[in-house]
């Protein structure tokens, strides 16, 4: 089945793996187009992959959403070695008593719906490593 | 001789909460009058106006035709929750360089049942993925990609402190909004002026944790405006109104610098950082000065990281600055006597002129049964998410 991923930073082969544009100059990372770096305004950048495991060093578990996204979900802040990242949690309870500051976690894919052609929408988020 | 300080010579807000019997500009207007009455001043004495209206458009316009066509320069101006405070810093800025001696600051929102905010409207291709925008996503990545949603983007800034210092839990961030809702009972302007155990407020519907209903901004509508002064007109002025002037001692307004992560979880605490340095250096007042602080309290999480942020403690050391009563009404450092954004309301572009008055209602003397007795110096702060930093420091007249 044909598939693409939820945002362009995902890349799906050889194992999923988001892919920052790093700045040539300062090494700043961004996730999406940017006409210049942010930090240093230089024009050019270079795809960068993120390490897959990181650590969760803020959550949240929301509980209130739009139609077609499932509650209560976690959110949360992964620095995934030095490169922060934005993705919910899953393959855990959705409670306090489960989701923990600190928590050492690693990138994982599932599908988010097909399309009118049979192309599935693959999504990323992470797990608890060893949960 | 002129001292280049700019003042207040008229402030005022409405009261907060349902107002279903007025038009938005109409409410603009009843705080305007408000502000022009308290200044002993007239339209006539306005030589810039500058209004803000996040869900509207053209509202200094369509104030004009409320309370007066004179044909002076209006600045619609939008800056996410620090809308009201960039209005002020218009005026401010106008009277500064000269162009204008007085003028008119106005921030109006009519929000009530306006629901929780955040998460802009999308349209995506349900029938056939299509990459769009900056991150090609093929669909809304609101709750499937984290959250864009205020609460929990502002839950994860407390916890992120929490990850960074320790100390913090649910029920501490509780008792953060037990105090303020305690300190709301005293304000008769406030939306919601009930005092909230602290069950009450943890066994309250879950919004995003670790914030619970009770612990988020009140949606309300509501309006606050002031007029601005140079310090050489003031002297011309009548000793009623120059005895009831506050000074502004330090308006600042600042945007977040680039930092790792800042585009991921926004970074709400450098440009407060740096907002807060830089009113203190100019208004010569050190943070132990404050004899009160109103800051943006938009979830019970926030006003955790702003304590730090503020430098009302030792960097990390917001907690033990709470534990130690402090931000308590009767502490060193009174934080939220109004009530704060969780009960008072946030009718989000009349929040930062809002938080100004109630500084300055103390300073006068005129805050009732609230009153910090013998108030000189308070500070008011607000934060609009992308990201937008306001301060104002203000003094008594001396
Ligand atoms: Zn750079």
């Amino acid at each position: 089945m044909a598939s693409v991923p939820v945002v362009r930073a995902l890349a799906l082969e050889p194992e999923p793996h988001l892919v920052a544009q790093e700045c040539t100059a300062c090494a700043a990372r961004f996730f999406g187009r940017r006409a210049a770096c942010a930090s240093c305004f230089c024009e050019t950048f270079r795809d960068a992959d993120v390490p897959t495991d990181g650590e969760i060093v803020a959550f949240t578990i929301v509980a209130f959403a739009m139609p077609g996204v499932a509650v209560p979900y976690v959110a949360a802040t992964v620095d995934c070695g030095g490169t922060t990242v934005q993705a919910n949690i899953v393959g855990v309870e959705p409670t306090p008593e489960h989701v923990h500051l600190g928590q050492k976690v690693r990138l994982t894919t599932y599908p988010l719906g097909t399309d009118s052609h049979g192309t599935e929408a693959i999504g990323f988020a992470f797990t608890p490593i060893g949960a | 001789m002129s001292s280049g300080d700019v003042w207040i010579l008229g402030i005022t807000m409405t009261k907060f909460g349902k107002r279903p019997d007025v038009e938005t500009d109409e409410l603009a207007a009843e705080a305007a009058l408000g502000a022009l009455k308290d200044g002993g001043v007239t339209m006539a004495d306005m030589q810039v106006l500058a209004a803000g209206n996040l869900f509207g458009s053209g509202i200094g316009q369509k104030l004009q035709k409320q309370i007066g066509q004179t044909g002076i320069p209006v600045f619609n101006v939008a800056n996410a929750c620090a809308t009201g405070a960039t209005a002020l810093r218009t005026v401010m800025m106008a009277i500064k360089a000269g162009e204008a001696d007085m003028g008119l600051a106005v921030g109006v929102e009519k929000l009530s049942g306006a629901g929780l905010l955040g998460g802009g409207p999308a349209s995506f291709d349900t029938q056939t993925w299509t990459p769009r925008g900056t991150d090609g996503a093929v669909m809304d990545l609101d709750g499937r990609v984290g959250t864009a949603g205020m609460p929990g983007t502002f839950a994860q800034i407390g916890m992120e402190y929490g990850h960074k210092y320790g100390g913090v839990s649910f029920e501490l961030f509780a008792r953060i909004s037990e105090k303020n809702h305690a300190h709301s009972t005293l304000n008769p302007l406030a939306a919601y002026s009930k005092a909230m155990p602290l069950e009450m407020i943890m066994n309250d519907i879950m919004i995003a944790y670790p914030n619970t209903r009770p612990m988020c901004s009140a949606n309300c509508d509501g309006a606050a405006a002031a007029v601005l002064v140079s310090d050489a007109k003031l002297k011309t002025l009548d000793p009623d109104q120059r005895r009831r002037a506050v000074k502004v001692s330090a308006s600042v307004l600042t945007s977040d610098p680039y930092e790792e992560g800042c585009q991921v979880l926004p970074n709400v605490n450098t440009l407060t950082r740096r907002a807060a340095q830089q009113a203190y250096d100019a208004a010569g007042v050190s943070p132990s000065d404050l004899d009160l602080v109103e800051l943006h309290d938009c979830f019970a999480t926030a006003e955790l990281v702003h304590y730090d942020n503020l430098m009302l403690c030792p960097e990390g050391g917001a907690v033990d600055f709470f534990e130690s009563g402090a931000p308590f009404r009767d502490g060193s450092t009174p934080v939220n006597v109004s009530g704060g954004l969780q009960s008072k309301g946030h009718p989000i572009s009349a929040t930062g002129i809002a938080n100004v008055w109630e500084i300055a209602h103390h300073l006068r003397g005129e805050a009732g049964p609230r009153q910090i007795e013998g108030a000189r110096v308070g500070l008011a702060h607000v934060i609009g998410l992308g990201s937008a930093c306001g301060i104002h420091i203000l003094e008594k007249a001396s």
